[in-house]
């Protein structure tokens, strides 16, 4: 049987569709009753940068895995599921964090345990300790940055950095750049599949390519378009330049009880790890 | 006035001065065009009296939304005169706070493609973006803006990201934007532009009732069927002129002029089996049948209801 070829305008059709289901997934996700859902968007921010700083001091494998399994378990009890983490985070995370470690196993100095065969490297301990090092810090902080962005509406996330003196401007680029991001998509989804519709037949890599190239400049030209029209209709509502926002949360006792554990834990982190 | 066409590129919307009424935009001699010489306004000339409802029509790229930006003073005009309120409107007048902050709430501008008027998080903050502009107190801004949602009923979309809206979902949220203002002028750019026939129907309903004629709109469209319930003037725009101006029903009546203008064209109609030809028609309200006149909204009214499932993405 012959084998069904994907090609670039399949692929990137798939990709945007992926890209679109996964906001939803974000937006179903952070709706549901866990316990990172229920506390105050600024404790979830506090406590996970708290928490990712704890692991980036650490210089104690155990302290490190203690931070990782932490972070599993308050996915776990906010409904994200091994699986998703996984897909989300853990395999995307070990595959680049790998190929930055893997050097560190045979160029680190220390007590050999194992030689590649025909290759003659050896690796030592401490280059195994340091790749493990890399690895699980990098799996921590990713798994407790995914898991807030999962569990807290992006809006949410925006208004606790400014409710947390993050500089407005700054919060309002973040805002805009994830806002048009989906408009661009959509724009590249349209333009793709509008081009599905009238290509026969696979496309040789060549006219992929310029095929690619082309579609990357109308974008940009289309994006250009876009954020002067956004200037207009910012300028036509009374923006001088200067962001003026709501900040509407609320804390609650539970919330303050959250905030004073998510920082006594880090604290103990780092001072144990240190 | 008379629907009278133009000499010399001066056109007749400019001798609608009968000394009566205040005059918010004055636009005399404006010329613009865009990089590349695409002259968009071609001296052009025009007067837009305090509560009046105006429409201009115009197919696309005749100018229409061109003049809209400068009447809010988003582009500038490159020569001519060009005044609001009896100031003078440009790039300096605007760079006076006080002058801006008025002229800003004074006058409000719904674009096109809501899409590049919502850039907020949520439809609360895209609502409240005006009046913190203004540097309104907070708490005033809450129940501003609190009252534009339940004008526009959209309060159960105030959480709602709105890139996630639908077609009249944004619209809605659009129009509150710039409401929740109190604006003296609304500058309407194809306001029913992609939406379907129930959105269309209830801006337009909304729009008929909006302001109970102390407040002035002023709508760019090319959507014939709407302009006797929007407008109280037409302006009919063709390469940055005004080619004819009068009350709606005499516009309407014009099919030469409005062919001209590619407002009309002959379609195919199917009138029964084997029945298919081509005309002109308009879709006027003596065209249409009429069940009852109720259902338009008091000035003011809040619009109806209209939940609708977000569009997939």
């Amino acid at each position: 049987m012959k084998r069904h070829r994907t090609g670039f305008i399949e692929k990137t059709i798939n990709g945007l569709t992926i890209a679109f289901d996964q906001a939803a997934q974000t937006e179903a996700l952070s709706a549901k009753p866990g316990l990172l859902q229920s506390l105050d968007p600024r404790v979830r921010v506090v406590g996970t940068l708290g928490l990712i700083i704890a692991a980036a001091t650490s210089r104690s494998l155990s302290v490190l895995t203690s931070v990782f399994i932490l972070s599993v378990v308050l996915a776990l009890v906010s409904h994200l599921t091994f699986g998703l983490l996984a897909r989300r985070v853990w395999i995307g995370a070990i595959l680049v964090t790998g190929a930055v470690a893997v050097p560190a196993l045979f160029i680190t100095p220390g007590q050999a345990v194992a030689v590649v065969p025909g290759l003659n490297w050896h690796i030592s301990a401490q280059g195994i300790g340091s790749a493990l090092f890399l690895i699980v810090r990098v799996l921590t902080s990713a798994t407790l940055a995914v898991t807030l962005v999962l569990v807290t509406p992006w809006t949410h996330v925006l208004k606790a950095l400014r409710a947390l003196y993050v500089p407005t401007l700054m919060v309002v680029i973040l805002g805009m750049t994830y806002r048009y991001i989906f408009l661009l998509l959509e724009s590249a989804r349209d333009m793709f599949e509008s081009r599905r519709s009238r290509t026969v037949g696979y496309l040789a890599p060549v006219d992929e390519r310029r095929m690619a190239t082309a579609s990357a400049g109308v974008l940009l030209t289309k994006s250009f378009q876009l954020s002067s029209d956004v200037f207009l209709a910012m300028q036509s509502r009374g923006w001088r330049g200067e962001v003026y926002v709501l900040d509407e949360f609320k804390m609650t006792t539970r919330d303050w009880l959250a905030l004073g554990a998510y920082l006594m834990v880090a604290a103990g982190l780092v001072w144990w790890g240190r | 006035m008379n629907n009278r066409p133009l000499v010399n590129g001066t056109n007749a919307a400019n001798t609608n001065d009968d000394g009566s009424g205040v005059i918010v935009f004055d636009a005399q001699d404006v010329t613009y065009s865009y990089p590349g010489e695409v002259v968009a306004l071609d001296h052009l000339s025009m007067r837009v009296r305090r509560g009046e409802r105006v429409a201009i029509l115009g197919a696309n790229g005749s100018g229409k939304s061109t003049l809209l930006r400068i009447f809010d003073g988003l582009y500038f005009a490159q020569s001519g005169r060009m005044e609001v309120f009896g100031s003078p409107l440009s790039e300096v007048a605007l760079e006076d706070e006080a002058f801006a902050f008025n002229f800003r709430r004074r006058v409000a501008l719904v674009f096109q493609n809501p899409d590049v008027q919502l850039f907020n998080p949520t439809v609360f903050d895209e609502v409240a973006f005006g009046p913190l502009q203004m540097r309104w107190a907070k708490t005033d801004v809450r129940a501003k803006v609190t009252a534009a949602l339940e004008l526009l009923n959209i309060t159960h979309l105030k959480d709602r990201s709105p890139h996630r809206l639908s077609g009249g979902e944004k619209k809605r949220v659009a129009l509150a934007s710039v409401l929740v203002l109190d604006p003296d002028v609304l500058l309407l750019d194809e306001p029913t532009a992609a939406l379907d026939p129930k959105s269309q129907s209830q801006v337009i309903d909304f729009l008929v009732g909006w302001g109970g004629g102390a407040k002035t709109v002023i709508t760019a469209t090319h959507d014939l069927a709407s302009v006797e319930d929007i407008a109280d003037m037409c302006y009919v725009f063709q390469a940055g002129k005004v080619v004819a101006g009068g009350r709606p029903g005499q516009i309407l009546n014009d099919e030469q002029m409005l062919m001209d203008s590619n407002l009309i064209h002959a379609h195919r109609h199917a009138h029964g089996p084997g029945q298919v030809h081509s005309h002109t028609h308009l879709h006027r309200h003596e065209q249409h049948q009429h069940a009852s006149v109720a259902g338009a909204p008091m000035a003011g009214a809040p619009m109806a209801d209209m939940r609708e499932e977000p569009e997939v993405s």
